[in-house]
């Protein structure tokens, strides 16, 4: 259970209050926190809690179903411990940026770098904030909800009789 | 028996567009270019089985030395700048083809980084549909261009300086 996982003991001890959620599902565990706190967690998940590789950073772009636009994802993994832990970060569309994660893990500077390509959300004190998909001259952000489909210089698709 | 030999044996007497033409569509050299999953089929058509060069078609790994390019695949927007230079690379008299539903329409990928058929760039000579095309259609689609190549009027003679080049007339 969730409550009895060693990362969700040690971080309701020491990070109580920038706790927002904590879920378990099929047996996979995530923590919601506060963007501000992201990498006093982040760094003590890995320097205390062994969680020493970072599998994934994503994001999510709940447009219109929630106050806090997107949410940042870590997915964070034990090698000596051999568990999973999710980390969640809720970033606002007016203040869309969080403090990189490139201080904990070198591997977050290309994951990070997919995260701003595709729904820009800007990463602080990124030593290479650039495009990495989509070409250096691209404009928008593809996989925000209200990129249209088919690109913005084309009328979109109304069905097969289109 | 009857038919005048007056240049005696082994002189045989054609037009310059025949021994031309011939000689071009007998040695279509493709430009080694794959994409995405047609050119897997590429590749198989290339291969033992089909082998493609039993038509003097040899794949070249360089496009100074190619006069055909077989678009075989997805071509994303990011990749359309080097498929320009690739072309523009290649020396004139040049064919393209169009391999695959992607490379004809963009496919099944109307999205936003995908170019909608190759055609938007480059001069399509033939369009193989399929997804991806089996060797045969590959095969039937070469012997189309071939057969485009046959019947090419004056193109030796216009970019040696004599006379234009004669278009075909619309079918």
């Amino acid at each position: 259970m969730a409550e009895n996982n060693r990362a969700v003991l040690k971080l309701k001890e020491k990070f109580a209050a920038s706790i927002i959620d904590v879920v378990e599902f099929r047996g996979e565990v995530t923590v919601t926190v506060n963007k501000d706190d992201i990498i006093a967690i982040l760094s003590y998940l890995k320097q205390s809690l062994q969680y020493n590789l970072l599998t994934d950073v994503t994001a999510v772009d709940y447009l219109g179903k929630r106050a806090d636009r997107f949410m940042v994802v870590y997915q964070l993994y034990s090698i000596p411990q051999k568990d999973r832990l999710r980390i969640k970060a809720p970033v606002a569309e007016a203040d869309s940026r969080i403090q990189s994660a490139t201080q904990v893990w070198k591997t977050a500077n290309w994951l990070e770098r997919e995260v701003y390509d595709l729904f820009g959300i800007t990463f602080e004190n990124h030593p290479d904030l650039r495009r990495i998909l989509m070409t250096p001259d691209w404009e928008g952000h593809p996989l925000r909800k209200d990129y249209p489909l088919q690109g913005p210089g084309r009328e979109p698709y109304k069905g097969r009789l289109s | 028996m009857g038919v005048d030999n007056p240049l005696g044996d082994n002189i045989i007497t054609t037009s310059l567009d025949k021994l031309v033409n011939w000689s071009r569509k007998s040695s279509i050299w493709p430009m080694t270019f794959g994409l995405a999953c047609c050119a897997i089929e590429m590749m198989a058509t290339g291969a033992a089985h089909n082998d493609l060069d039993r038509f003097g078609i040899i794949f070249r790994a360089s496009p100074r030395q190619s006069d055909c390019i077989i678009i075989a695949g997805t071509v994303t927007k990011k990749m359309l700048p080097v498929i320009k230079t690739v072309y523009e690379q290649m020396p004139e008299p040049k064919w393209v083809i169009a391999m695959g539903a992607c490379a004809c329409s963009g496919g099944i990928f109307d999205t936003y980084s995908v170019v909608q058929g190759i055609d938007e760039a480059l001069p399509v000579d033939v369009y193989i549909p399929g997804c991806p095309p089996r060797p045969e259609a590959l095969l039937y689609g070469i012997m189309k261009l071939q057969d485009k190549i046959w019947d090419e009027k004056n193109s030796f003679g216009s970019a040696i300086g004599m006379g234009e080049r004669i278009e075909p007339a619309a079918a």
